[in-house]
């Protein structure tokens, strides 16, 4: 087989899958675009991590995760494997400069902890919550202070990646609050509701429903 | 062996096309409905309706790799969860002279999976505009011949919403409205006192059944129509028109078919059928039929009108007006404000309501005389916020979280949908230079808003935070996320009716006035855009094109 016979095989093959993707309908998209991103770019899974994260990071994302949402009473946010889910977001859905900007704030995430002289993860969860709690104020100034510069510009514009904690707190809220355990045990998840009430009474603590789609 | 003949051909098995081969079937008539695009069997392929959030890969937002594949999709929305409902962008490209978002669904059933469901009559106020603006063609029909033909349908497709006696926006036959939550009816009641009157919060009127019909539900409230319902709540081709037109046994559906074009008769006068490519052989196949229904959707209806009959008339048929691919609409929307409503923490809702509120137009109606033409409505709705609203929050650690899982405050916000004029400079044309991945040369789409769109848009946006500031909510924001011709999916005109074939594509029932056969009657037929959701009025239209094309036949004129 001559080299242009492997070129257009290896179309066909994709082709082939895209049919059977369009024939077998929407999860098959799914799988489909799945298959298609093994067959364009191979990426071997080692061990539960994604793309460039290592089990190691997963781990620390945990850490992060479950600092920001610990368990109360409910579970938190490492039960729902919530640093699995940020390694996949930022490996699926970030543009490299997001996953560069991301990348470098889990080392700036570390070093901040060496204001108790330990690492991250060897740090209590006081001292985490401490370390979190001034990058949580270090984003929000950053982060409003952009989003007032930015209020004149036309919408869609291309804009900055985000500071890098505001991306850490909302992976870890999306990861968490769609997830089973976010979705069934600190929310209230009822797939098919039969019927709509307009306005009942709400008594406190009640949790929110969840949404389906 | 399969026939190559039938009394009528629809190309198209959307909103429009389902409507064709049921009204045409019922008739007597043997049917062939072609789709380009591939079967999506009602229930069985609505592979995802019934997913858990959590059950996504990636809980249903999307990957970078799909923002590369979906340039166009991914302005607005893209997502995991219907991604195979939507066209693949690269073997269909198109080009933008100007951006123009054409969002597209290539499948049996079309975009009628995935559609709004706002289902709202025009009136004599949208059918009278053009005559009385004196601008581009008049409307050849008015909301008399059209009403019952709205009865009709609604009928049919169930369309929920309350009776409000409005003239600028008809009552229907409607099924028991779906309530207003207490955030709503905080705001509809408040509004109601404090504008003369003129400007009233009603349930928005929802092709969602809230009553069984034949083979369907009622809505369940799960707020997952986009999806394909199991329940087959939502007025869909699959829920409704295909059943009702394969049980007449009439019927002949063809996924896979591309209309490459109309075919001619010799004498031009008339077309004898259609040449099809099957998109996934290849092979080219004739069919004729003595009437054609052209229903592949606004700008594919013209695109296959621009294919056909060119050795007679080089811009296609329905050229000889020179309005064939000109006077592209859409409605503008995006803007408006939102507020935050204090007094009802002690309240909540149960289900997911698949529908939200409408305001109907008021302005340049009854006396208000504006520096644009025409108007616009609203549509919006009140809910307690979710944990999305702790990302902006500050806060990390225990009592964040319990916080973030309980309902957050009551916020009540809306935006404008909005009439955008007809202006011959907004126009589609053939690209000769770029082919699809079957060979036809693709469009190309020049389109713009104007002056009276803009001017518009202050009214939209102050208009909406006047009300909220009137119904007490607090922290009153207005927004404009920018608006781009097509992003509304309510594509309209490029082939309009009309009293005058020197001005228009079509004649008062739908006909191409070079052959009489060709009846088009989705939303490329449109003369105006009104600032109603428009598919309400494209079944209407269908389903009376379809009545008289068989009275015509059954009297030898066709």
């Amino acid at each position: 087989m001559n080299e242009s016979d492997a070129v257009s095989s290896e179309i066909s093959r994709r082709e082939a899958i895209r049919r059977v993707s369009a024939l077998l309908g929407g999860i098959a998209f799914a799988g489909g675009s799945r298959l298609l991103a093994a067959l364009e770019q191979p990426r071997p899974p080692i061990n539960g991590a994604y793309g460039k994260f290592s089990a190691e990071d997963i781990a620390f994302l945990d850490e992060i995760a479950e600092t920001i949402l610990p368990a109360t009473k409910t579970p938190g946010a490492k039960a729902a494997k919530t640093g699995a889910f940020i390694a996949l977001m930022v490996t699926d859905g970030y543009s490299p400069a997001e996953q560069k900007v991301f990348r470098d704030g889990m080392e700036k995430l570390d070093a901040a902890a060496q204001a108790y002289k330990v690492s991250f993860m060897a740090a209590n969860s006081e001292q985490r919550l401490e370390v979190l709690n001034k990058l949580d104020h270090e984003q929000k100034r950053v982060m409003d202070a952009r989003a007032l510069a930015d209020r004149h510009k036309p919408a869609g514009a291309d804009t900055e990646p985000p500071h890098y904690f505001r991306m850490m707190k909302e992976l870890t809220l999306l990861g968490y609050f769609t997830s089973q355990i976010g979705c069934t045990q600190a929310q209230r998840y009822i797939e098919t509701p039969g019927r709509f009430d307009p306005c009942l009474p709400y008594v406190a603590g009640e949790p929110a429903w969840a949404s389906h789609a | 062996m399969e026939s190559a003949n039938y009394d009528a051909i629809v190309v198209g098995s959307g909103i429009s096309g389902g409507w064709a081969a049921k009204e045409l079937t019922e008739k007597g008539l043997k049917v062939l409905l072609l789709e380009r695009g591939r079967n999506v069997e009602h229930i069985k392929d609505y592979v995802n309706a019934t997913k858990a959030p959590w059950e996504y890969l990636h809980r249903g937002g999307r990957t970078y790799a799909m923002e590369q594949a979906y340039a166009v999709l991914k302005r607005d929305l893209l997502n995991e969860k219907n991604l195979s409902f939507w066209v693949n962008e690269q073997e269909s490209p198109y080009t933008e002279v100007k951006r123009f978002d054409w969002f597209r669904g290539y499948q049996v059933g079309g975009r009628s999976l995935m559609w709004g469901r706002q289902s709202y009559r025009w009136s004599d106020f949208d059918f009278e505009a053009n005559l009385k603006d004196g601008i581009a063609a008049d409307w050849p029909i008015r909301y008399d011949e059209l009403a019952p033909w709205y009865d009709r349908v609604e009928k049919h497709i169930g369309v929920s919403g309350s009776v409000e006696g409005m003239a600028q926006l008809p009552d229907g036959q409607f099924q028991p409205a779906m309530p207003l939550n207490c955030g709503e009816e905080l705001v509809a009641s408040r509004v109601k006192t404090g504008f003369g009157g003129k400007r009233r919060i009603i349930i928005g009127r929802v092709a969602n059944a809230t009553q069984a019909l034949e083979g369907r539900s009622a809505c369940q409230y799960r707020n997952a129509c986009w999806l394909g319902c199991p329940f087959g709540a939502y007025f869909s081709t699959q829920s409704s028109t295909l059943p009702a037109a394969a049980k007449t046994g009439k019927l002949t559906l063809k996924p896979w078919s591309i209309v490459t074009e109309i075919l001619m008769d010799k004498d031009h006068k008339r077309a004898s059928g259609v040449r099809v490519l099957d998109a996934m052989t290849e092979q080219s196949t004739d069919y004729t039929a003595k009437v054609i229904f052209v229903c592949a959707s606004t700008l594919n209806s013209t695109w296959l009108l621009m294919r056909s009959a060119t050795d007679v008339w080089p811009g296609g048929l329905g050229s000889s007006s020179g309005e064939l691919g000109h006077n592209l609409m859409d409605h503008h929307f995006r803007c408006g404000a939102e507020g935050r409503l204090d007094g009802l923490d002690d309240k909540y809702y149960y289900g997911r309501r698949p529908n939200g509120i409408y305001i109907p137009r008021y302005r340049n109606l009854f006396g208000d005389k504006r520096e644009y033409l025409r108007g616009f409505g609203y549509q919006g709705g009140a809910s307690r916020e979710g944990w999305q609203r702790a990302i902006k929050e500050l806060g990390v650690g225990a009592a964040f979280k319990d916080e973030t899982a309980l309902p957050g405050p009551w916020m009540f916000g809306a935006t404008g949908f909005a009439e955008m004029l007809p202006n011959h400079a907004n126009r589609v044309g053939l690209d000769t230079t770029r082919k699809d991945k079957w060979g036809l040369p693709v469009l190309k789409i020049d389109c713009a808003f104007g002056e009276n769109e803009r001017l518009m848009r202050k009214d939209m946006i102050a208009d909406m935070a006047e009300m909220l500031e009137h119904a007490g909510a607090r922290n009153v924001e207005t927004y404009d996320h920018g608006s781009y011709p097509g992003m509304a999916i309510h594509e309209m005109g490029t082939a309009r009716m009309g009293r005058d074939p020197k001005s228009s594509v079509l004649n008062a029932h739908n006909q191409v006035w070079d052959a009489p056969n060709v009846f088009v009657t989705d939303g490329a037929c449109m003369a105006s855009t009104a600032c109603q959701n428009p598919s309400l009025t494209y079944m209407a239209i269908t389903a009376r094109a379809a009545d008289f094309a068989v009275n015509e036949l059954n009297r030898r004129n066709l």
